[in-house]
């Protein structure tokens, strides 16, 4: 919503406050003013002045020299322009002043500086300007020439201020008005708050009777066929129409609100949509079969040409305007072509309803046609307000002598919209603020914004523009507001002490972060959405349940459409990021839900599992990535009981060098080094590795329970064992063997060699642990250590492994 | 025989001035004080000595002993001294040669300005809780007093999975769930992503964080809620923080506010990040409206309540001048290691 000052101050003629206070003020009181412009800002130093002589230029044939009175003296100015002659009346731009673009609408930011100089040799003064220099445009002042100085009309003052003549001393206002302010979607609403914000009088426009003694029901006969989807038709009928330019205060206030000027039964109907927040439409008169209105629905596949010319196809939820044969207009959207006005009418229409809101707003998306009426109706007008409205048209149409207004309206409306009643509860209002407000303060507010109260009932009553006023809620906003948020108290919560806390997945969340960060990962963020395309692009199997992902209906493309069911996609991709910018050494952790649907199509909420994602490249390797998961895991005390096993199968990860982590039978999670197929399909030229671990079923283990299990106070045995292993048995068998076999006083086993070559037997590799015994209460005895060996030996032999030593 | 004991004397404090290092001072010390020593020399001829003049000559023996000894002492300590110098003259190493750092990872900045906020309000005794991210258009909307066809649904652009699942365009729905729980009294906050559909580009993302909080208890007061996110803004932005609430309107608060607090760059001046206002607008809130209290099965005669929400990235993109949105998520490695 754009409305210039001067326009408000029209219903608040004592308002008098600078640009800056008025958006400020408003803003605090609840009219949200997101900025100002003032057209003259980049104007300086421009008055009127009247062309006394012109001479051709001697030294050029385009130009000519002109002496300009300007008041107090004449002063001298070449021109190019071709259209002045003697006795036009012209704003003047003098040396040292500024104006605000060129004569072909290009305008410059903070203006062009006009100095005297000597164009071809003769001294000129000055510059006489074209509107365009002026910062505005023909559209907005229809009568400013194509090509050429601005002439004003012959009783312009000379010596005046040129750019108040025009009205371009103006500021316009942009507003941010919320959906529940819907009256304040039009310069009456705005003056009603401006007014009450400063606490000045408001004065909003006297609608005197209008039309002759004829009656407009002989005219014309509406019917409503659908009373939900339009509540109220308000018909008045204007004939010998006299279709004429509209006077240029008229224009002046459409030109700032950005409304081009056309003539004036379109710059009426426009100028009380502006003023009222009522669109209004005219049709002519003659072209209506049966002099008849309906209102009805569309049929199914309707085509309509709307007045823009466009062929349109409706569906049975629009609302059509109907003659007594045809359709004649969209309703709340657009009127048609076959009735629309043109210069040769006679007799029209003028048509004040009131539409469905939410009806309008589906009906346009779905037409595909937004308008400043549908835009207007679409937030759900007030039906009481369009018999003002089209009254307060009637009067400009009589004011601006552009026709004869018939007498009566007809109107139909049977749903009549009643004012809300609200029960006045001082107490509850302060209570619910933390105020001490008097009832009479709170009453005074209420009265500056037009609320009623009925004493007796103890009622206030919100008249129905204000459709956000139900309860005593909304009482307290309209008491706030006014009193001051900011003369609002603060304080804090009293009441029930209570504990601040995170949750206990939370917690977790916070060591899988420190964990990560401590072993060199940074903490990347990923979307939730992504393509179907990187199934494929994972190599995963036609048939795995991966592809069953929950899709968008409305994505902002295919890319991002459904709902990943698996992070890897996203830490693949912004690896690939890193290296295509060659980064090096990258190392990157996500902490993120995957989107795993019960069934599809989707009927109850997915199990959303977060996912704690590693990927790496550069530096390190499979078992880097395998340290971080064991420290990870042991800061969450879950220790011992670990499997990793060669069984994830995954197809997006290399199948030699891969494996699952689960614990106790239970799987935690996955990590390998990334398939090269598809580390090249990324775009990742090196080595990559991947760790996925699924955060519930970490969560479900993880403790952060310690108990001291002492310092051991006995010497601890080390004892080395070498052997040759046939290649497939895992380090994984062997340590298991040894803590098997080993029993209670085996505190460590440590992998310290491992060898594949040459100097082994084909199909074997070297394999040496160290292996460390210890007893909580005394100090092992060789016969110890010797049986617990022999113990192990036999152990790993069973296994088929070769002791060495 | 003092005299030879003198000449002795004499000799090994002549020789330990003159050794001039460790080794020769310990030679010394061998030379004169060894078992073949010439002081131990001169004790093994004690039985040439008269015996009444032995204890004498024995004492006498000690003290040159002793004076030899503490010269050495000295010496040692001060040869010690000057030899520890010389090393470490030595081992003088350039300090500005490059640091061995360990490659630790670095936080999301969006990460990083979630766990303030929750350090701020678990301070304050609040209770951080999650909702899910697909969420029912019941808990979005509906229970948030947006019932169908409300405008407000079209201006948050919601991504519909079908017509009763989204994705959540707010963290406000956490708020029904919590308050359906039905435990009171309610003091929560809960971060989460939302989702609206908008293009990515330098100021919008299809994906965000918010953070909602509410406070549901007998007697809240709309000065509760200034004066809670007064002091939140004052932990967060800086002691010196002001703040200003203007009214304003969500369907499921009443009365409803805006929050700009004071420009935390140029302190309420005017500059590029405030576009010259001196404030920044940084959350939106109110006092929980009556009906969605009806809808959670509270009632609104006993308890009051207020909410708020919070944008993550408006708050990390301001705290760190991050001028690009997408930035959040192309996790480009130079990035984050500036946090």
């Amino acid at each position: 919503m754009n409305t210039t000052l001067s326009w408000v101050k029209a219903y608040v003629p004592d308002l008098d406050v600078s640009a800056q206070e008025f958006t400020d003020a408003m803003t605090l009181s609840g009219t949200k003013v997101e900025g100002y412009v003032k057209a003259d800002r980049d104007l300086a130093n421009i008055i009127i002045g009247q062309i006394e002589k012109i001479e051709q230029h001697p030294n050029a044939d385009k130009l000519i020299v002109c002496q300009v009175n300007i008041g107090d003296k004449t002063v001298q100015i070449v021109t190019g322009a071709p259209n002045v002659k003697v006795g036009d009346k012209v704003p003047v731009v003098l040396d040292g002043g500024k104006v605000a673009g060129n004569h072909d609408g290009k305008m410059t930011e903070g203006g062009i500086e006009i100095k005297k100089g000597l164009l071809r040799g003769i001294e000129s003064n000055g510059m006489m300007c074209s509107i365009e220099e002026l910062g505005s445009s023909r559209d907005m002042y229809p009568e400013a020439p194509e090509l050429g100085i601005y002439i004003f009309p012959e009783d312009a003052e000379i010596g005046a201020d040129a750019v108040k003549a025009l009205g371009l001393d103006e500021v316009t206002f942009e507003f941010e008005i919320t959906s529940n302010r819907v009256d304040c979607f039009s310069v009456i609403g705005i003056a009603r708050e401006a007014a009450a914000t400063f606490r000045k009088e408001f004065h909003p426009p006297v609608v005197t009777a209008t039309g002759n003694e004829e009656q407009a029901s002989d005219y014309v006969k509406v019917t409503i066929r659908d009373e939900d989807l339009c509540p109220r038709y308000c018909a008045r009928v204007v004939k010998n129409i006299h279709i004429a330019p509209s006077p240029k205060w008229m224009q002046r206030r459409l030109a700032a609100a950005g409304i081009r000027p056309i003539n004036n039964i379109v710059d009426i109907t426009n100028y009380v949509m502006e003023e009222y927040g009522q669109p209004m439409h005219a049709y002519d008169y003659d072209t209506l079969a049966g002099h008849e209105i309906i209102v009805r629905r569309a049929e199914a596949g309707e085509k309509f040409t709307t007045l823009d010319g466009q062929v349109r196809t409706m569906d049975e939820n629009v609302v059509m305007i109907c003659d007594g044969e045809k359709s004649v207009g969209i309703g709340g959207i657009m009127g048609g072509e076959n009735s629309m006005i043109t210069d040769d009418v006679k007799t029209m229409l003028f048509e004040a309803a009131c539409f469905d809101g939410t009806n309008i707003r589906l009906s346009s998306k779905r037409i595909g046609l937004r308008t400043e009426a549908s835009a207007k109706f679409e937030k759900g007008l007030d039906p009481n307000n369009a018999q003002e409205a089209i009254d307060r048209a009637c009067q400009l149409v009589e004011e601006l002598g552009a026709g004869e207004v018939v007498g009566g309206t007809v109107d139909v409306y049977s749903k009549k919209k009643t004012p809300v009643r609200i029960p006045f509860e001082p107490e509850k209002i302060n209570a619910l603020l933390g105020t001490q407000i008097s009832e009479e303060e709170m009453l005074s507010y209420f009265k500056l914004v037009g609320l009623d109260y009925d004493a007796d009932a103890r009622e206030v009553i919100a008249p129905t523009f204000r459709q956000d006023l139900f309860r005593t809620a909304d009482l307290a906003e309209e008491v706030a507001r006014f009193y001051g948020y900011d003369n609002i108290p603060t304080t804090l919560p009293t009441g029930e002490a209570t504990t601040g806390k995170l949750p206990f997945e939370m917690r977790v969340r916070a060591v899988a972060q420190d964990i990560a960060e401590y072993c060199g990962f940074s903490q990347g963020m990923m979307y939730s959405f992504e393509s179907p395309k990187v199934f494929d692009k994972l190599l995963l199997p036609a048939d795995s349940p991966l592809r069953s992902a929950i899709r968008i209906s409305n994505p902002l493309g295919e890319d991002f459409s459904i709902m990943r069911t698996m992070s890897v996609n996203g830490m693949l991709t912004s690896l690939a990021f890193n290296y295509n910018h060659r980064n090096k050494n990258v190392r990157l952790y996500e902490l993120g839900n995957i989107y795993l649907p019960k069934a599809l199509p989707l009927t109850e909420l997915p199990d959303e599992r977060l996912q704690f994602t590693l990927g790496m490249y550069g530096e390190g390797d499979f078992f880097t990535m395998k340290g971080v998961i064991e420290e990870f895991l042991e800061k969450l005390g879950i220790t011992g009981g670990k499997t990793y096993a060669p069984d994830s199968d995954k197809p997006y990860l290399h199948p030699g060098r891969q494996a699952s982590v689960s614990y106790n039978g239970k799987l935690l999670g996955y990590l390998g080094e990334v398939h090269p197929l598809v580390a090249d399909s990324y775009g990742i030229g090196e080595k990559a590795y991947l760790a996925v671990l699924d955060m519930p079923a970490v969560t479900q283990l993880a403790t952060f329970d310690r108990k001291y299990a002492g310092i051991a106070r006995y010497p601890a045995v080390t004892r080395d064992i070498s052997m040759v292993v046939p290649k497939h048995i895992l380090a994984g068998q062997i340590e298991a063997m040894i803590r098997q076999r080993g029993g209670k006083i085996l505190e460590e086993c440590r992998l310290f060699d491992l060898y594949e070559g040459a100097q082994i037997k084909q199909g074997h590799k070297s394999v040496a642990y160290s292996i460390v015994f210890r007893a909580k209460d005394r100090t092992l005895e060789e016969t110890d250590i010797t049986a617990a060996m022999k113990k192990i030996w036999n152990g790993l032999e069973s296994l088929g492994i070769e002791i060495r030593s | 025989m003092k005299d030879k004991l003198q000449a002795i004397k004499e000799e090994a404090l002549a020789q330990i001035s003159e050794a001039g290092m460790l080794e020769r001072l310990n030679e010394v010390r061998v030379n004169f004080l060894g078992k073949k020593g010439k002081l131990t020399a001169v004790l093994k001829s004690m039985k040439e000595v008269a015996p009444e003049d032995r204890p004498a000559f024995g004492q006498l023996v000690n003290e040159t002993r002793q004076q030899i000894e503490s010269v050495l002492e000295e010496t040692r300590k001060k040869l010690e001294q000057q030899a520890l110098e010389l090393q470490l003259k030595a081992e003088v190493i350039d300090v500005t040669l490059p640091a061995k750092k360990n490659l630790i990872g670095h936080r999301h900045p969006n990460t990083i300005a979630r766990e303030e906020v929750e350090r701020i309000f678990i301070g304050m005794g609040y209770e951080v809780m999650e909702g899910p991210e697909i969420e029912y258009d019941e808990y979005n909307f509906e229970k948030l007093n947006i019932p169908a066809n409300h405008p407000a649904k079209d201006e948050q652009d919601t991504f519909y999975i079908n017509k009763e699942i989204v994705l959540r365009t707010q963290t406000s729905p956490v708020q029904a769930r919590v308050m359906e729980q039905g435990k009171l009294p309610i003091r929560m906050i809960a971060p989460g992503r939302v989702f609206r559909s908008d293009e990515v580009d330098a100021t919008h993302s299809p994906s965000f964080h918010q953070i909602e909080g509410l406070v549901i208890d007998k007697n809240i007061t709309f000065a509760d809620l200034k004066g809670t996110l007064e002091q939140f803004a004052k932990e967060l932005f800086g002691e010196n923080t002001k703040t200003k609430f203007r009214p304003h309107h969500f369907p499921f608060t009443e009365p409803s506010a805006e929050v700009d607090v004071s420009c935390f760059k140029c302190g309420g001046k005017g500059c590029r990040f405030c576009k010259g206002s001196g404030w920044i607008e940084i959350l939106g809130c109110g006092m929980v409206h009556p009906h969605v209290l009806e809808m959670c099965g509270i009632d609104p005669e006993q308890y009051t309540g207020f909410a708020f929400g919070v944008g993550l990235e408006r708050i990390a993109l301001l705290k760190y001048e991050i001028d690009d949105m997408r930035l959040l998520y192309e996790n480009d490695i130079r990035f984050l290691r500036q946090f």
